[in-house]
């Protein structure tokens, strides 16, 4: 279909582009930015107005919760969120059940996601064998059948060994690995930040010693191995430090952080509130402080959503025994935008950290708007008001320390492939 | 109306209980007013049996509607009531309710063979067939009115009219 | 956020911790506590304050000790008890804990008394009630986790006060597993509010959390020096699971450092009272000496224990 997208304001933070343009779709690609090209004639014409024109945004794990949900067909509500939410392209990691380990179940995913509208799926492939930690699994195999990248998700990986072999067998052939930093033993049954909450509330205690020897550990061995690793998840501003030392030292290292991260404390626990049961847990004041500072110096490669829908069932317990996770596909753009606006980052630049950067760390194709490109687009505007509540999110999990939150930045139409996915107000066609 | 004078209406029931009292006579006041009135005419009945002192808090019946009284007082009874005649004393006498539950609570220390009510004043409205045996005196309140029971810092007793807006 | 424990008059409808409670709020527990002692003392130890109500013993953890000490409680407010073991029962058929609350509710439950292994499900079951607009149910905490028990911080204040009769010029040490106890939590909120200018820790830095510091308390390793001059020694228990992981060495070990023997005790105060939440183990964290000495006060915290529970619960059940 032919698609003209009038008098946005355009922001694409790979070109550095940031100006009031129309943008003209012809079928799955962007045809023009600007001048209406020759001989176009729009099918449906999209009023931009107001609207911001943005690349789709690219999130780097979002649990779609497929393969192990299927009776509540959850992939498909999963994608229909990400797509109201203006996501295009999303990693999932391989933390599914059974676990993405093997290419039979990546190619049903992607086929399955491939009939479904919504954002463009790129599966993370199991490190080790059903996440044990023991065996390498098949990387050639499963990279073949649409793994970006290979990822041990939130599981152990306790024998140092075997990350050493992993990370020199996947660096053989250049295939990014995502590791998100834990000493296992000194997490233990850690639930809280080991801070004044946890001491005050009992909750049993992760030190921030479990992230750092953790990524100390990653570091060393990208040393040793020079494998591309993507570091997923930080909390802590020790993190970001490192992270910014291994940087300048020129390892071949990505991070990023949870979008919640950037706002929350281990405060907002408050009276065990389980909605902030999440992985990494809430730190203190500071380490928030820099994580903020983290993503405007640049340190921090891209915000993540996290996404993990958890069922009332298992969020409504004793806050030690509640599932961790977020629902959070809905509120990656507004709570990036609450961060950009709070800290005065300016919009495009904000934007890359879940478009063109996030796009980068993988290679993936998306997170940017180019002539001849795909028609991956979001439409959404900065400055409109929305209430989270369980009403208002497409996903099926409602969970969210947000839910009463009022945020700005509001979905209007997310394009994926030169079709509308997901808009609040339908698209007037041309006469 | 002419609000009582609490001393005076003291003075006329000590007069008509003295020719009553026994040497095993048990005078029990219920708090607050009646602890006070109580205090009064154990001595200047020279009783010397122990006084006692109840808070019926434990015993109302209205618990359900108004929780527990926050200024709930120990209660007293530094004698053994098995077998006693015990002269109960109380401020006002409205519906009974407060009289109810300090026999009740008295039953909980033990049997007493009698037990007699003395009031300063019976103010009428009984909602529970509850009855003085001596009364300082009769007079008839409205329902939004109540009489109050105050003791200065001297022992001086006297009588407060205050008039209840909202509950009836 | 409305303090889950108070309903919109800010009086006390469920306890659930002592922190975030005003002192005028445990100085009426206590007072109250005072009246019920001299119930127990009568020849009818019951009052009919709770008749006609069911109060639900909920035990999600075994504690044979504090759920009698409730039931007794319970019964003297003329209360129906009902006891309920859940280890034994819908737990492990998969019932989830709020299913369970609202079945017992179902069966018009008037009060629950929960014990759970887990900090803050008091909380849960509160909030719970709270969201479903039920005010007439009330909830207990029995102990959760490592979070609070505070009917035995409020009874650790009775049972000080009745010795020491101010709070104003003492200084209290609480000894051992600072870091699993829930009872060393609600005695650190219970003494700071009611203005015990003075509140010591003492424990290897194993057994003491991170951050203990900014609950307003002092923190001492030695035994010797943290018992020096004080008012009030608080005995822990130290569970023997303890000994499994690296925590520590030994119970011999312990008892050498931490355990209260005559010797240490000398260094308090003449006149000072040993306390233990119990049950006790004799020769690890307090020799037989002691516990049985004339400095001991903990029978008598047993028995204030129930003066204080009565309390609590009539409170909370009139509010």
């Amino acid at each position: 279909m032919n698609i003209a997208i009038l008098n946005g304001r355009v922001v694409d933070p790979a070109s550095a582009l940031d100006r009031q343009a129309d943008l003209f779709i012809v079928g799955e690609k962007i045809a023009a930015i600007g001048a209406r090209p020759d001989g176009f004639t729009a099918e449906q014409t999209i009023d931009a107005k107001g609207l911001v024109v943005a690349p789709g945004l690219v999130d780097l794990c979002a649990r779609l919760r497929e393969p192990g949900n299927e009776f509540k067909n959850a992939l498909a509500t999963e994608m229909h969120a990400a797509v109201a939410g203006g996501i295009t392209s999303l990693v999932c990691p391989p933390d599914t059940d059974p676990v993405l380990d093997e290419p039979g179940l990546v190619e049903m995913l992607r086929y399955r996601a491939k009939n479904l509208r919504g954002p463009r799926v790129f599966p993370a492939g199991a490190l080790t064998i059903g996440l044990q930690g023991a065996r390498l699994t098949e990387m050639a195999e499963l990279r073949s059948h649409g793994c970006v990248a290979f990822s041990h998700a939130d599981a152990p990986l306790i024998d140092t060994q075997v990350l050493y072999r992993a990370l020199q067998y996947a660096s053989t052939f250049d295939y990014p690995v995502i590791l998100r930093p834990e000493d296992a033993h000194l997490a233990g049954d850690g639930v809280a930040h080991e801070g004044q909450i946890a001491a005050r509330l009992g909750l049993s205690v992760i030190p921030i010693e479990a992230e750092t020897i953790g990524l100390l550990r990653i570091l060393e061995l990208v040393r040793m191995t020079r494998a591309r690793v993507h570091i997923a998840r930080l909390s802590c501003a020790r993190s970001i430090d490192l992270m910014r030392a291994a940087k300048s030292e020129g390892l071949p290292v990505t991070c990023d952080v949870a979008v919640h991260h950037a706002h929350l404390t281990e405060m907002d626990i408050g009276f065990f509130d389980a909605r902030c049961r999440v992985v990494p847990p809430f730190r203190a004041q500071a380490d928030r402080t820099a994580i903020r500072a983290g993503l405007a110096d640049g340190t921090i490669d891209a915000i993540c959503s996290d996404h993990a829908p958890v069922d009332d069932d298992s969020k409504q317990l004793p806050f030690g025994e509640a599932e961790p996770g977020v629902t959070s596909v809905e509120l990656l753009l507004p709570l990036t935008l609450k961060w950009a606006l709070e800290e005065g980052v300016e919009l495009a630049r904000a934007l890359a950290l879940i478009t063109s950067r996030a796009a980068g760390v993988f290679g993936l194709s998306g997170g940017k708007l180019s002539v001849g490109g795909n028609a991956d687009l979001v439409l959404f505007s900065a400055d409109e008001y929305w209430r989270v509540s369980p009403e208002s999110l497409t996903s099926q999990g409602k969970n969210t320390p947000f839910v009463g939150y009022e945020l700005q930045g509001r979905v209007h139409h997310t394009l994926v492939a030169g079709t509308v996915v997901a808009g609040s107000r339908s698209a007037s066609a041309a006469p | 109306m002419l609000i009582p004078d609490a001393e005076v209406l003291c003075e006329s029931l000590r007069r008509q209980i003295a020719p009553v009292v026994s040497p095993a006579t048990v005078m029990i006041g219920v708090h607050t007013g009646g602890a006070w009135i109580a205090a009064k005419l154990h001595r200047a009945l020279g009783l010397t049996t122990p006084l006692g002192l109840l808070d019926i808090s434990f015993y109302r019946d209205d618990f359900a509607r108004v929780g527990l009284n926050p200024q709930v007082k120990k209660s007293a009874i530094p004698i053994d009531i098995e077998n006693a005649e015990i002269l109960l004393i109380d401020d006002v006498l409205y519906t009974g309710r407060t009289v109810r539950a300090a026999m009740n609570e008295l039953f909980d220390y033990g049997r007493p063979k009698k037990i007699d009510l003395a009031v300063l004043v019976d103010r009428g409205g009984r909602e529970l067939p509850v009855a003085a045996r001596f009364t300082g005196e009769t007079l008839i309140l409205e329902a939004h009115q109540s009489l109050n029971l105050a003791q200065d810092a001297s022992g001086q007793l006297s009588f407060q009219l205050v008039e209840k807006k909202d509950r009836t | 956020m409305r303090n889950p424990q108070l309903n919109k008059n800010g009086e006390l409808t469920h306890l659930l911790s002592i922190e975030g409670l005003p002192k005028g709020i445990l100085e009426s527990i206590l007072n109250t506590a005072d009246s019920f002692a001299s119930v127990g003392e009568r020849e009818v130890k019951k009052v009919p304050l709770l008749r006609g109500k069911s109060v639900f013993n909920l035990f999600f953890e075994n504690s044979t000790r504090t759920r009698t000490t409730f039931e007794i409680a319970a019964k003297r407010l003329s209360a129906d008890v009902i006891n309920l073991n859940i280890n034994a029962s819908s737990a492990s058929k998969g019932e989830s804990l709020l299913d369970t609350i609202d079945n017992l509710s179902a069966m018009q439950a008037d009060m629950f008394v929960v014990r759970h292994a887990q900090s803050g499900a008091p909380y849960l079951i509160a909030q719970h009630l709270n969201n479903l607009g039920v005010e007439h149910i009330h909830v207990v905490n029995a102990g959760d986790g490592r979070h609070a028990h505070p009917t035995q911080g409020l009874l650790d204040m009775y049972t000080i006060r009745h010795y020491k009769k101010d709070f104003s010029n003492l200084t209290v040490a609480i000894v051992g597993d600072i870091l699993h106890s829930r009872v060393a939590r609600s005695d650190i909120h219970a003494l700071t509010t009611l203005g015990v200018p003075e509140v010591r820790v003492i424990g290897p830095r194993t057994l003491l959390p991170a951050h203990i510091e900014q609950m307003g308390v002092r923190v001492f390793h030695d035994m010797a020096e943290g018992l020096k001059g004080v008012d009030v020694v608080i005995m822990l228990r130290l569970q023997s699971e303890r000994m499994k992981g690296a925590l520590l060495p030994s119970a011999q070990e312990f008892y050498k450092s931490y355990g209260l023997t005559p010797d240490k005790l000398a260094r308090a105060k003449g006149d000072a009272i040993v306390m233990h939440p119990g049950p006790m183990n004799r020769g690890v964290e307090i020799d037989s000496t002691v516990a049985d000495g004339g400095q001991a006060v903990i029978l008598p915290q047993v028995t204030f224990g129930i003066a204080v529970r009565m309390a609590v619960m009539s409170i909370t059940a009139g509010n």
